[in-house]
């Protein structure tokens, strides 16, 4: 057992005097990652309870799931047709989210310090306020103008909470780019727009990636705007879910839940790659 | 004769100047444009809302009844309790974690981060559905413990507190882990090796040196996950069961329920407030792209 005694620290501290914290960290870890991973294997259960092991097999969660009727008595449309909703509202926030978002990362970071300490913490404060008084402002706001129970509705408070992070994104990009570059293409006879979209895009083009993916992932999980401003047959499917949860455990969702999960998991992947390219 | 150019140059440069500044600014106008009409009119309606009594006129009403009812009393004692013990969970879970992985190499440092980034961006319903499935009174956990003899009557995990602090522990950890990891990685590891090297046992050099180090990235963590639980509707709302009530939930009740608008946007209004002190207390002691979760 001579690796016990092995330094593992500055401070000459050996591993087996440290077993603890590697022991504990792994718990730690483990309780993290493994609960929301439970309810894959549940999905696929055969039995209408929700039992951990399955005891059999099948996959009518998933036919309740995608071939579910519209007649639920929920106040909201069926599962698919809610999953139809919010990848479209997602998708909407993307075009809507990432160039606004862009465009004033561009105007922030080439302004003076004095502009940017004054208008980015004002940019952020989507984040800063409580979602739940977001929510109930955009619902009275939109109830003015009949945006309640629309997409479009819809698209503007999502886009309003993912806007904030692909700011910080964006700018955090261009932080590492030399805006020099954009002087010579311009001094070379390129407008400002041509210079931006031939010299400094590509060099970003990761990072915009990323907020795009972020984007869509921030609409398509976002609960509580949804709640307020969608409904009827415009439901999202986080909005659904809150319903049926709020009122029983039906299988249904840890199909959705896995489904979800696959998503989320498979846009995180995405970003990492691109985020690991680093521009 | 020079001096009469360089003004001239000074002026048509001064122009330019201004109006380049003017054309960055017109790029942030849609940006400004949304949060002047998606935010700042619809919270400043709710701050005005909230001095308009029940018969339409101006009054405190509102607020006093948060002072006088028993009702509200609760509902502030329950948010704050809720969420001072979820923040201290996060602190002693997360805390050792951060340490451990902060020690490690980059690359395994950087696996275990997967490990935190996965729920960070799983959605918060899928986590919280997959707590009422495990805390059930025939789920997992409790199967587990009755096989394994700890127990022989199910313990009830789930519509009470209990579940809500489990459920909310699990969400937020990663927000206390994030600002504190980046502060960990920038602390000068030869500090240590200098205690060590006057002397120090590894506790004391711990306690000594590391420690007090990492107390602004622990702060600012603390602080964030505080203020994330205070607004907290999801969670309590399908762990609790009903019996949790914190702020958000009795927001979102007095519109759907009682069309009550001056009652939910007092409590707003004092949400708002304390969330915005404790931010800007947080913003002193951390950089906020450390919070985003981009690492």
């Amino acid at each position: 057992m001579s690796f016990l005694n092995r330094n593992v620290s500055e401070t000459q501290i050996r591993l087996k005097d440290r077993l603890w914290l590697y022991i504990f960290s792994i718990l730690v870890l483990f309780l993290l990652i493994v609960p929301s991973l439970v309810v894959i294997p549940m999905s696929f259960s055969g039995s209408q309870y929700l039992e951990f092991p399955p005891k059999s097999f099948s996959l009518r969660w998933y036919e309740a799931y995608f071939f579910s009727s519209s007649d639920n008595g929920m106040g909201f449309n069926d599962w698919m047709g809610a999953t139809w909703t919010s990848i479209k509202v997602a998708v909407l926030t993307i075009f809507v989210a990432t160039p606004i978002g862009t465009m004033a990362a561009y105007g922030l970071s080439n302004s003076s310090a004095r502009v940017r300490g004054i208008l980015f913490p004002i940019m952020i404060s989507p984040m800063a306020v409580p979602i739940i008084l977001v929510a109930i402002g955009l619902f009275y706001f939109f109830v003015q103008f009949k945006m309640v129970n629309s997409i479009t509705g819809l698209v503007l408070g999502h886009s309003l909470v993912a806007m904030p992070l692909v700011l910080i994104i964006v700018l955090s990009a261009l932080r590492n780019y030399d805006m020099n570059q954009e002087k010579v293409a311009r001094s070379l006879g390129a407008s400002r727009l041509r210079a931006f979209f031939e010299i400094t895009l590509p060099q970003i083009k990761f990072s915009i990636i990323s907020a795009c993916l972020i984007s869509f992932l921030t609409s398509f999980d976002e609960v509580i705007i949804s709640l307020f401003v969608s409904g009827g047959d415009n439901s999202t499917i986080t909005r659904a879910m809150f319903l049926a949860l709020r009122d029983q455990i039906d299988p249904t969702i840890a199909a959705i839940s896995t489904v979800l999960i696959i998503i989320s998991s498979g846009l995180l992947l995405l970003t990492q790659l691109f985020g690991d390219k680093k521009d | 004769m020079a001096l009469i150019d360089e003004h001239v140059n000074e002026a048509v440069l001064k122009n330019l100047d201004r109006k380049e500044n003017f054309t960055l600014f017109g790029l942030t106008v849609p940006y400004l444009f949304l949060i002047f009409f998606l935010i700042i009119i619809p919270v400043g309606w709710l701050f005005y809302m909230s001095f308009i009594g029940r018969d339409g006129s101006y009054s405190f009403e509102n607020y006093e009844r948060m002072v006088t009812s028993k009702s509200y009393i609760r509902i502030f004692l329950t948010t704050f309790k809720i969420s001072f013990l979820t923040t201290l969970i996060c602190a002693l879970l997360g805390y050792p974690l951060t340490y451990f992985m902060s020690q490690l190499s980059r690359k395994w440092a950087g696996i275990c981060m997967i490990g935190v980034l996965i729920p960070f961006w799983t959605s918060l319903l899928v986590r919280t559905y997959a707590w009422l499935v495990l805390l059930q009174r025939k789920g997992l956990i409790n199967n587990i413990a009755i096989d394994l003899g700890f127990i022989s009557e199910p313990i009830k995990f789930v519509h009470n507190t209990s579940g809500t602090l489990i459920g909310m522990a699990h969400i937020m950890l990663p927000f206390l882990i994030l600002p504190l990891y980046a502060n960990m990685r920038a602390i000068d590891k030869d500090c240590l090796k200098a205690a060590a090297n006057l002397g120090a046992t590894p506790t004391r050099a711990f306690w000594t040196v590391f420690f007090p180090l990492s107390i602004p990235g622990l702060l600012a963590g603390l602080l964030i996950v505080f203020v994330i639980c205070l607004g907290f509707y999801v969670t309590p709302a399908v762990l609790g069961g009903g019996k949790i009530i914190m702020a958000a939930m009795k927001i979102s009740s007095n519109i759907e329920l009682y069309f009550s608008w001056g009652a939910a946007s007092a409590l707003g209004v004092v949400l708002l407030v304390v969330t915005m002190l404790i931010l800007y207390i947080a913003s002193k002691l951390v950089s906020i792209d450390q919070i985003g979760g981009n690492k």
